[in-house]
């Protein structure tokens, strides 16, 4: 955690951590939990079934025909499926799959470069690659970014990638090219990486280390010049963010025909030592954190993902998504506790916004749920959830919580207000 | 999917940068040190009584207030001792215990908690409770009686009352070098410039106070005051003289910048500093007031949350034509 400093005339700056550690690759884990999301027409007839022999590589799905699938990571057999809620109440089966240790590689992956093989395949990629936009007849994507920097202070995944795996990146750039049709592909890396990142076939584009420049909207602004409307998406605008270690499966996949199951984390212990491994996904956070002999005990916090914008997670034996990009363990004494005291108006979050957004007015609309006004009136909807207001918060206000719960209600409303036109 | 293990689940950030509300007060109560201490060793045993019985009397008023609205105790963020110390700075050493009772009541209860409490006070505390008794107490607050037994080695009479009933043909006694160095007469935290100077710099560098405020005051001071004076230098006195007389310093530093009642952006700041700066200069050469700095910057308070609109526009807000 990086302290106020002692001088208060500058704001505090975070900067991104930029020396990817060298990947430690995991085992085959034991046994592999796969969230599948429930596809939104509701739950049709499930194929499949506990006792279903599955393997590498596999496509699973409720249905033949449904959009939702997992791939699976191990060969092995489906021991059991139940029910799971994750985070903003999105449902999903959880299927486990004990692996049984060898790969048997499924030949369903047909190795040509096309929109239907990326839908059908690469959706549940590590790193979370969303191919939908392309196939949406409203929106026309002019600009794919390949985020070679990561969004999270403390993660060096998307680094790693471009440091080390810029040939399967250039494959990755060129399949792209085919299975999306667009022209455009920037690459935005740190100053340190321009090197690596111009041998991948990108535009590269750097962007300063100083958090939190990677985020998408900030990237559309320093470095497209677009400015993306409150409420609205990078889509929207024509623009697809994809992270570099999703590229890299891309260029991996059709470079050897194999899909790539594995996730590149960035697992960091209480003494702030980061580690990078390479897992199965699906591996048990347990399996993963014992691996790094990071020690997890009562009361501390297991975040997936960053320490500024992760999810703080309740158990050890959720599993490892395409999208945890780290694992970061907090003891309870170095925790940021948050208290109820109100907002005694000193401006500091004001001065640390990057978008520019009275929060200490927001914060009162928000404590008094008044989650319309506070759209209209004080830029609720232009958050790009840095988080960075909660850092500087004198009075421990949990804005980021208040912020994101806001923005949950008012999605909530529009909702109710669209069935009900 | 349950663990055995008992992980608090919090929401992001999990990072914090350490700052705490009692931090800051209590640097804003070291700032303010030496210019106390100046005043207990010029005025003796009486502004030591003030100052600290000030100080207990804000937090006494701020635990009861706390047990009859049912709220856990808020005295732990010092903020109640801030304003007893800087109300107590205010006073003069002869002021009577019930005057700081009744005030420190005026500063704690009715100008913060009933709106209840920190962060929700329009009107800066502890200049709204001089400013009640200034109004209703003259003879006290006037120091040239309240002062009358003390003799300290200097020109005992209170430098602005000098001017504003003689002229500036009465002030040329005072040197700018005495004023500077706390040989005045004055409340008890007032007269050490150098001592205000020096815990405001340290509290503006550190972060604390907002340097916007603190010195666009100053320069509202400064430039009204200069050019009154070149305008009829026999009637108003000259800039620095204003400066480092009556509550300019303690106002600049502890107390326009006070966190609730000023403006958090920065245009809004610099506006209500310098439109402060003005009004006290304006009430001090052509009011009827001696020292213009309560009620100047009470009204500032009072526009606070309009100038507050003169902010940048969010970047991606989508503005509606109405």
């Amino acid at each position: 955690m990086i302290k106020r400093s002692f001088l208060g005339l500058v704001n505090p700056r975070l900067q991104y951590n930029l020396v990817p550690d060298s990947v430690q690759e995991l085992p085959v884990p034991n046994k592999v939990i796969l969230l599948l999301k429930e596809s939104k027409n509701g739950a049709g007839a499930s194929t499949l079934k506990v006792g279903d022999g599955v393997k590498t590589g596999q496509r699973l799905s409720a249905s033949p025909d449904s959009a939702e699938y997992v791939i699976s990571s191990v060969t092995g057999t489906i021991s059991a499926m139940a029910p799971y809620v994750g985070m903003q109440a999105q449902k999903y089966t959880a299927i486990t799959i004990d692996a049984s240790g060898q790969d048997n590689w499924d030949e369903g992956f047909k190795n040509e470069p096309s929109l239907d093989t990326a839908l059908k395949f690469f959706e549940y990629a590590p790193g979370s690659p969303c191919f939908k936009p392309f196939a949406d007849p409203e929106k026309t994507i002019r600009t794919i970014v390949v985020n070679g920097m990561d969004q999270d202070v403390l993660l060096t995944a998307n680094q790693y990638v471009v440091k080390n795996e810029a040939v399967d990146l250039k494959g990755g750039i060129e399949a792209l090219k085919k299975i999306t049709g667009v022209e455009r592909i920037l690459i935005t890396v740190p100053e340190s990486l321009v090197q690596q990142g111009s041998t991948t076939g990108g535009e590269v584009k750097a962007i300063s280390a100083t958090y939190p420049d990677s985020l998408p909207h900030m990237i559309m602004k320093n470095v497209l010049g677009q400015v993306v409307s409150a409420g609205a998406t990078p889509e929207d605008t024509g623009v697809v963010f994809v992270s570099a270690e999703a590229v890299a499966a891309l260029g991996a996949a059709f470079g050897s025909g194999q899909l790539r199951v594995t996730k590149l984390v960035t697992v960091v212990g209480k003494n702030g030592k980061t580690t990078n491994v390479r897992t199965r996904i699906g591996t048990p956070l347990r399996d993963v954190l014992q691996a790094c002999n990071v020690s997890l005990n009562d009361r501390d916090r297991l975040i997936l993902g960053g320490a500024m914008r992760g999810a703080a997670t309740y158990s050890e034996d959720l599993p490892v998504e395409p999208r945890t990009d780290g694992i970061v363990v907090q003891d309870e004494a170095d925790s940021a506790q948050t208290t109820d005291y109100p907002c005694i108006n000193c401006g500091e979050c004001i001065r640390i916004c990057p978008v520019k957004i009275p929060v200490n007015m927001l914060i009162r609309f928000l404590e008094a749920r008044l989650y319309e006004d506070a759209a209209a009136m004080y830029d609720l909807e232009c958050c790009i959830e840095c988080g960075l207001c909660s850092y500087v918060c004198i009075s421990r206000i949990p804005i980021f919580q208040y912020i994101m719960l806001g923005k949950y209600e008012l999605g909530l409303i529009k909702t109710a207000e669209a069935a009900s036109a | 999917m349950n663990s055995e293990k008992k992980l608090v689940v919090a929401h992001a950030p999990f990072w914090h940068d350490g700052s705490k509300i009692s931090t800051k007060n209590y640097h804003i109560m070291i700032a303010a040190l030496p210019a106390v201490l100046w005043g207990i060793s010029q005025y003796g045993a009486p502004a030591l009584a003030v100052i600290a019985f000030a100080m207990a009397c804000a937090m006494i008023w701020e635990v009861i207030m706390n047990i009859a609205l049912g709220k856990p105790f808020s005295i732990g963020d010092g903020s109640a001792a801030v304003t007893g110390l800087l109300l107590g700075m205010l006073m003069p050493a002869t002021a009577p215990w019930w005057l700081i009772v009744l005030g420190t009541f005026i500063a704690i209860i009715v100008g913060k908690q009933i709106f209840g409490g920190i962060g929700f006070n329009p009107l800066n505390p502890p200049l709204l409770a001089l400013a009640m008794l200034v109004i209703s107490f003259k003879p006290i607050f006037d120091f040239n009686e309240a002062l009358r037994h003390y003799d300290l080695g200097f020109v005992m009479t209170y430098p602005l009352a000098d001017l504003k009933y003689f002229g500036t043909g009465a002030i040329a006694k005072f040197s700018l070098g005495d004023l500077f160095m706390g040989r005045q007469a004055g409340a008890i935290g007032s007269t050490c410039s150098w001592g205000l100077i020096l815990g405001g710099l340290y509290l503006m560098l550190r972060g604390y106070m907002r340097w916007e405020i603190s010195l666009s005051f100053l320069a509202g001071v400064f430039i009204t005051a200069l050019l009154f004076n070149l305008s009829d230098s026999a009637k108003y006195a000259g800039p620095f003289f204003h400066l480092f007389t009556g509550y300019t310093l303690i106002a600049a530093f502890f107390l326009v910048p006070e966190d609730s009642s000023s403006p958090a952006n920065f245009i809004p700041m610099l506006i209500f500093g310098a439109l402060a700066g003005l009004m006290t200069v304006l009430i001090r050469n052509i009011g009827i007031y001696v020292d213009g700095v309560p009620f100047s910057i009470l009204l500032m308070n009072l526009a606070n949350p309009l100038l507050d609109k003169i902010r940048p526009k969010a970047i991606g807000k989508v503005v509606e034509n109405a």
